[in-house]
C-alpha cells in the first residue's frame, strides 16, 4: 500500500474518529528493567485519564535478542495486535517496511532531538521511530588509583595503555594478583560491534559502512586501532575478556580488580551501591581518542526508541502516544527518576536533571559524541554485517590473522552482501 | 576377628557407597551452588563462596511478587499434566500396535515417527505459529499442549514400543487364548509389567514439557497464560543489563522442587514386575 | 496350556480361525495407530512440511506474503562471470556450513559416548538396593530438572575467569596452576560445554537405562549367581544383551538431541567458527539475519544429516524392530 494512499486513509479515519470521540486500546510491547516497567505503567495511568485511551502493556523477555525474534515473528504473522513497539536503536532499521513513517506526525519535534539518534531512524528518508532514551558508553576510571600514582585521567589510547600497565603492574606489585588494567567486552556479540567501532572511528578510521552504504573499514588508521586493542589482550586485559559481555566486566570492575573500564552507564549505579568496594572510589570520563590531529573522542549510540506498527487498527492513538512518551516533559521525568538518558538536547542543561541526577550532565559530552552504528545504512542486512565485522574483530583479538588481513576479507565478504545496493 | 571375605565386603560396599557419594555430589553441587547465589545480592554475587554468607528471602519475596509466579507455576502444572497423560495415552496404544503386532511397513513407520524430532525446533517455530494462529490457539495453553506433541510422542512411542516388545509371547498368548481383546490386553496384562518404563517416560516428558522456553515465550502473550520458564526469562535486575541471579536462582529451586518431589513418588514404581519363568495370570 | 510356535512369516498353527485372528490383530493394530499419527500429523506435518518448502523459496520474513519459487538455489548455484570463471554458491557449498556440521558431528559423537557410559554406571549403582537409593535417584534427576536457560548461564558463571567458581576451586585443590579463560577461546569451550552437557544429561540416559535394567528379570541374575559366574562376565553376558534396547533408545535420542544442541553453544562458547554449531547457524539465519529461505535451507538439510546418521546407527548397531512380536 502507498505511503500516500496510508495517509490519506488514515486522514479520513481520524475525521471520521474524531466526530465519534471513541476510546481505544493501545497495545505497547517494551521491555526493560523491572523499575523503567513499574514506572512506565504509572505514566500510562496517567495518560489513561488524559487520553481516555486505553493502553496495555505487552510484558517481554529481559533478554534483547528474543525480543528481537519475538518482534520479527509478530511482524512477520502482520499482528495487529501490538500497536507500538520499543525498539532498540539498530532494531528498527532492519524492521523498517513494517512501521509506520512518523515524519509527517513528528516534523515540529524533529530539530529538538540530537541529530544522530533521528539519522539511526531514518532509513530512505523515512523516519521510522522516535527516539525514546538514549544511552553511551563511558571510560569508568578508579580515580582513587589514579591519584595514587600521579596520573591523569587519560585523553588518548596509547595514553590508557601507559597508565593501565603502569599502575595493574604497581599494585600487582604491592600484593594485588588479580589487578588488571582495562575491561571491556570482547564477546563475539553487538558490543563488540560497539566497543570496536569506538576504536576505529575515535582514530579517524570511519564508520565500517559510511551513511552512503560505502564499506570504508578497509584502512589503515582501523587496522591500526584493531592491532592496539589486540595488544590489551592477555596484557592490560584478563584473557577471558575474549568471553565478556556487560556484567562480566561490571563484575571484574566491581570487585575492585580494573583500574579502568568501558561500560554503559547502567554501571554506574550498582558500583556507587553500599556495600561496593569501589564506592566514591571512581568517576567517568568520555572514551579517549585515537591517534593523530582528526582524532576524536567517539561513543557507540544505544538506546530505545518507540515504533508504530504498520498493521496497528489505532494507528493515529498509537503516534499519539508515542509522542508524548517522547516528548521534553517525559523524558525529563525518565531522567530524574530513571536516569535514562534524554534524546532531546536541551535537556541535558536543564537545571533540575543537572540538580537531580549530576550524572546525566557529566554523559552530556560523552551522549554527543555518541555515532550511530551503521543500521540505517544497511539496512535489513544490518545484523549479518555487524555479524561480519565482529567475527573479524574478535579473530584479531583472539590473534587469530592480523588486523590489516582480517579486514581486507571483511571487506570482501561486506562487498558481497551488499550486492548490488543495501 | 575379620575375616578376608568379610573385609572384602566391606571395602566393596565402601566403593560402592562412595560411588554412591561422588554421583550424588556431582549432580548436586552445582545446584547447591546456585541456591547459596539465590541468598545473595549485590556485589557479593560476584564473590565465590562455599557456605552460606548470610540468609534472605528477599528473592524468593520478589519471585512471588514480580508477574504472576503462582499462576505461571499453575500453568506449567496444567501442561505439563496433560501432555504427559495425552502422549502416553496415545503411545501406548500406538506401541501396542508397533510392538507386538507384525504388519508391512512397520519398520518405515517407526521411522517416519522419529524424523520429526529431527527437525531442529527453531526451525519449525514459524510453520507452528501460523498453525496455531489459525486454529484460534494462541495464548492459551491448549497451543502448548498442542505443540508440545511434537516432542514427546516420538519419544514415548518409541520407548513404550522398544519396551513392550521385549515383554514376554507367553503371556499375550495366555491372555488370547482366556479371549482377551486387544484393549484388555494392553491394561490388564501389559501396563502393570511396563511400570518403569512408563513412569520413565512419563517422568522424562514430564520434565521436557515443564521446562520447555522457546514455545512457550512465541505461542502465549500475556501473564495469566505464561510458564514458569518464561516468567524466569521475564525476571530483570535493577537495570536491563543485569541478570537478576538471586531471583532467577529462587525461581529455580521453586521450580525444581516439585520435580524433585515427582520423582521421589513415583520412582518406587521404577521396579521390576517380571519373572523369567512362568506366566503371570 | 502355551503353545510356543516360531515366530516365523508363514509358520501357522492348524487352528480353526487363525487367520481371522491375524487379520483381527492387524486391524486392531491399525485402529490404534490412527488416533497417534493423526495428532502426529498436524502438529507436524504443516510445520515441517513448510520449512521445507521454504528451503526451496526466496521467503524473508520481511514480507512472508510474497514467496517465490528459486528451486534448489539456495542449495547450490551457480553463474558465470565475464572472465569466464564460474562461482559456486549455496548452502551446498558454504564452507562455514560444513564446518558447523563436523562441529556439532564431532561433538555428538564424544559427547553421547560419555554419556552412555556414565549414564549406565550410574544406572548400574541405582540399579541396586540400597538405603536411600529413592533419595539418590531423585536427587541424581536434579541437573536434567533445572530449565536449560537457567543452568547454562550459571554455568557461565561458574566458568568465569576472574570471578568463578570453579577456577576458584580448581586452584585450591591443586588442579589448575592459573585461572583459565574457559568460554574465551574455542578450544577449552568446547571442553566446558562437553562437562555442562554430560553433567545435565546424564541422568536422561541413567534412568532410561535403569527402566531398561528393571525390565529384566531377577530370577537369571540369581541362576547365574549359584552357577557362580562371575558379576563381570554377568555385565557383559547377561545385562547388557538384555538392557541394549534401552540402550540404544536412550542413545538414539540422545544423539538426536545432541546433534541440534544450541543453548549451551549459544551461552558457553564464543560465537566463532571453531564452535558454532548447525542449529546456531540456522537460528542466526532464520532470525538474526534476513535469510529466512536460507535458514530453512539449512534446517533441512540439518534434518537429512540427522536421519543419514540415525539411520547409520540403526544399521550398525543392528538395532531390531522384530522382537517379540507376532
Amino acid at each position: 500500500m502507498g505511503l500516500t494512499k496510508f495517509l490519506s486513509c488514515t486522514a479520513i479515519a481520524a475525521v471520521l474518529l474524531a466526530g465519534q470521540a471513541s476510546a481505544e486500546t493501545i497495545h505497547l510491547a517494551a521491555g526493560g528493567s523491572g523499575k523503567q516497567v513499574d514506572h512506565l505503567r504509572a505514566v500510562l495511568n496517567e495518560y489513561e485519564k488524559a487520553s481516555g485511551d486505553t493502553v496495555v502493556l505487552v510484558p517481554l523477555p529481559a533478554s534483547s535478542s528474543e525480543q528481537f525474534s519475538q518482534f520479527k515473528l509478530w511482524l512477520a504473522a502482520g499482528n495487529s495486535e501490538i500497536d507500538i513497539y520499543r525498539t532498540d536503536v539498530i532494531w528498527a532499521p532492519q524492521l523498517a517496511n513494517h512501521f509506520v513513517d512518523l515524519t509527517d506526525v513528528a516534523k515540529d519535534v524533529v530539530k529538538d532531538f540530537l541529530p544522530s539518534t533521528i539519522a539511526g531512524q531514518t532509513v530512505n528518508g523515512h523516519l521510522i521511530a522516535l527516539p525514546f532514551s538514549g544511552d553511551a558508553p563511558a571510560l569508568y576510571y578508579r580515580k582513587d588509583l589514579l591519584e595514587k600514582y600521579g596520573k591523569s585521567v587519560p585523553q588518548t589510547w596509547s595514553e590508557l595503555e601507559a597508565t593501565a600497565s603502569e599502575i595493574m603492574e604497581k599494585e600487582r606489585a604491592a600484593g594485588k594478583p588479580d589487578m588488571w588494567g582495562l575491561v571491556f567486552q570482547g564477546n563475539a556479540y553487538e558490543g563488540l560491534t560497539c566497543n570496536a567501532l569506538e576504536w576505529i572511528a575515535s582514530n579517524g578510521g570511519g564508520n565500517i559502512i559510511e551513511k552512503d552504504g560505502k564499506v570504508s573499514i578497509n584502512n589503515e588508521k582501523a587496522a591500526a586501532a584493531l592491532d592496539r586493542a589486540a595488544g590489551w589482550v592477555g596484557k592490560i586485559s584478563p584473557p577471558g575478556v575474549l568471553a565478556y559481555k556487560e556484567e562480566e566486566s561490571r563484575g571484574v570492575w566491581q570487585l575492585g580488580n580494573a583500574v579502568f573500564m568501558r561500560n554503559w552507564l547502567y554501571a554506574y549505579a550498582p558500583g556507587q551501591g553500599a556495600e561496593s568496594p569501589i564506592k566514591d572510589h571512581f568517576d567517568a570520563a568520555p572514551l579517549p581518542k585515537g591517534d593523530g590531529p582528526e582524532a576524536t573522542s567517539v561513543s557507540a549510540l544505544g538506546g530505545w526508541n518507540l515504533a508504530v506498527s504498520k498493521y496497528s487498527q489505532h494507528p493515529e492513538a498509537a503516534e499519539k502516544l508515542a509522542l508524548f512518551l517522547t516528548k521534553a516533559e517525559q523524558q525529563k521525568k525518565r531522567a530524574i527518576d530513571l536516569t535514562l538518558l534524554p534524546t532531546l538536547t536541551a535537556l541535558y542543561d536543564d537545571k533540575d536533571i543537572v540538580a537531580a541526577q549530576p550524572i546525566i550532565a557529566r554523559w552530556k559530552d560523552v551522549f554527543l559524541s555518541a555515532a550511530p552504528r551503521p543500521a540505517a545504512a544497511t539496512k535489513l542486512k544490518y545484523n549479518e554485517a555487524s555479524s561480519l565485522f565482529w567475527g573479524a574483530v574478535h579473530d584479531t583479538l583472539a590473534k587469530d590473522g592480523s588486523a590489516a588481513d582480517n579486514l581486507e576479507e571483511l571487506e570482501a565478504k561486506l562487498a558481497d552482501l551488499e550486492g548490488g545496493s543495501w | 576377628m575379620p575375616t578376608l571375605s568379610t573385609l572384602a565386603q566391606l571395602f566393596k560396599s565402601a566403593a560402592f557407597y562412595f560411588a554412591v557419594l561422588l554421583i550424588v555430589l556431582f549432580s548436586v553441587f552445582p545446584f547447591y551452588y546456585a541456591i547459596l547465589t539465590s541468598f545473595k545480592s549485590g556485589t557479593d554475587l560476584f564473590r565465590v563462596d562455599y557456605w552460606p554468607r548470610s540468609f534472605s528471602l528477599a528473592n524468593f519475596v520478589t519471585v512471588f511478587t514480580s508477574g504472576n509466579f503462582p499462576r505461571n507455576l499453575w500453568n506449567s502444572i496444567f501442561v505439563a499434566v496433560l501432555t504427559v497423560v495425552l502422549s502416553l495415552f496415545l503411545a501406548i496404544t500406538a506401541a501396542y500396535a508397533l510392538g507386538r503386532v507384525r504388519f508391512r511397513g512397520r519398520g518405515l513407520l517407526l521411522l517416519t515417527i522419529l524424523a520429526v524430532s529431527m527437525f531442529p525446533h527453531i526451525a519449525v517455530l514459524s510453520g507452528l505459529f501460523e498453525l496455531i494462529r489459525t486454529l484460534g490457539l494462541y495464548n492459551s495453553p491448549w497451543a502448548l499442549i498442542f505443540s508440545y506433541t511434537i516432542f514427546t510422542l516420538p519419544f514415548t512411542v518409541w520407548v513404550l514400543t522398544t519396551f513392550m516388545r521385549e515383554l514376554p509371547l507367553e503371556i499375550e498368548e495366555a491372555a488370547i487364548v482366556d479371549g482377551a481383546t486387544p484393549w484388555v490386553i494392553i491394561t490388564k496384562v501389559f501396563m502393570p509389567l511396563m511400570w518403569p518404563a512408563l513412569v520413565t517416560t512419563g517422568i522424562l516428558a514430564f520434565i521436557g514439557a515443564w521446562n520447555e522456553f522457546l514455545f512457550a515465550l512465541t505461542f502465549t502473550s500475556s501473564d495469566e497464560t505464561r510458564t514458569v520458564p518464561v516468567a524466569i526469562a521475564l525476571l530483570t535486575g535493577s537495570t536491563e543489563f543485569e541478570t537478576p541471579w538471586g531471583a532467577i536462582m529462587a525461581a529455580s529451586v521453586i521450580v525444581t522442587v516439585p520435580l524433585v518431589v515427582l520423582v521421589l513418588i513415583f520412582q518406587r514404581k521404577i521396579v521390576s514386575g517380571l519373572t523369567a519363568g512362568g506366566v503371570k495370570g | 496350556m502355551t503353545i510356543r510356535h516360531p515366530i516365523g512369516q508363514g509358520a501357522t498353527i492348524p487352528r480353526p480361525g487363525r487367520s481371522e485372528l491375524m487379520a483381527q490383530r492387524v486391524a486392531a493394530a491399525r485402529l490404534f495407530l490412527v488416533p497417534m499419527l493423526v495428532v502426529l500429523a498436524i502438529v507436524a506435518g504443516w510445520p515441517l512440511l513448510r520449512s521445507i518448502y521454504f528451503s526451496f523459496t526466496n521467503a524473508s520474513l520481511n514480507d512472508l506474503g510474497n514467496v517465490e519459487f528459486v528451486g534448489f538455489a539456495n542449495y547450490l548455484s551457480w553463474r558465470t562471470l565475464k572472465s569466464g570463471r564460474t562461482i559456486y554458491t549455496g548452502l551446498l557449498v558454504d564452507a562455514a556450513w560444513w564446518n558447523a556440521v563436523w562441529n556439532t558431528i564431532r561433538f555428538a559423537a564424544v559427547s553421547v559416548s560419555l554419556e552412555a557410559v556414565l549414564g549406565m554406571l550410574v544406572a548400574l549403582v541405582l540399579n541396586a538396593e540400597f538405603r536411600g537409593r529413592g533419595l539418590v535417584r531423585a536427587a541424581i534427576l536434579i541437573p536434567w530438572a533445572i530449565p536449560t536457560i537457567v543452568s547454562a548461564r550459571r554455568w557461565a558463571w561458574m566458568l568465569n575467569d576472574q570471578f568463578g567458581m570453579i577456577n576458584d576451586l580448581g586452584m585450591k585443590l591443586g588442579l589448575l596452576s592459573e585461572k583459565v579463560a574457559w568460554t574465551a577461546s574455542p578450544e577449552t569451550a568446547m571442553v566446558a560445554v562437553l562437562i555442562v552437557d554430560i553433567w545435565k544429561t546424564t541422568p536422561f540416559m541413567a534412568l532410561l537405562i535403569l527402566a531398561g535394567l528393571q525390565m529384566i528379570p531377577k530370577d537369571i541374575y540369581e541362576a547365574a549367581e549359584i552357577d557362580g559366574v562371575h558379576p563381570v562376565r554377568q555385565f557383559f553376558r547377561i545385562t547388557l544383551p538384555l538392557v541394549r534396547p534401552a540402550l540404544m533408545v536412550a542413545i538414539i535420542f540422545r544423539l538426536l538431541d545432541a546433534l541440534r544442541i544450541f543453548d549451551l553453544i549459544f551461552v558457553l562458547t564464543p560465537n566463532s567458527e571453531a564452535t558454532r554449531t548447525m542449529s546456531v547457524l540456522a537460528r542466526e539465519n532464520l532470525f538474526d539475519f534476513d535469510k529466512f529461505a536460507y535458514g530453512s535451507a539449512q534446517s533441512t538439510l540439518l534434518f537429512l544429516i540427522i536421519a543419514a546418521l540415525t539411520t547409520l546407527y540403526i544399521w550398525l548397531g543392528k538395532v531390531n524392530f522384530e522382537g517379540n512380536s507376532r
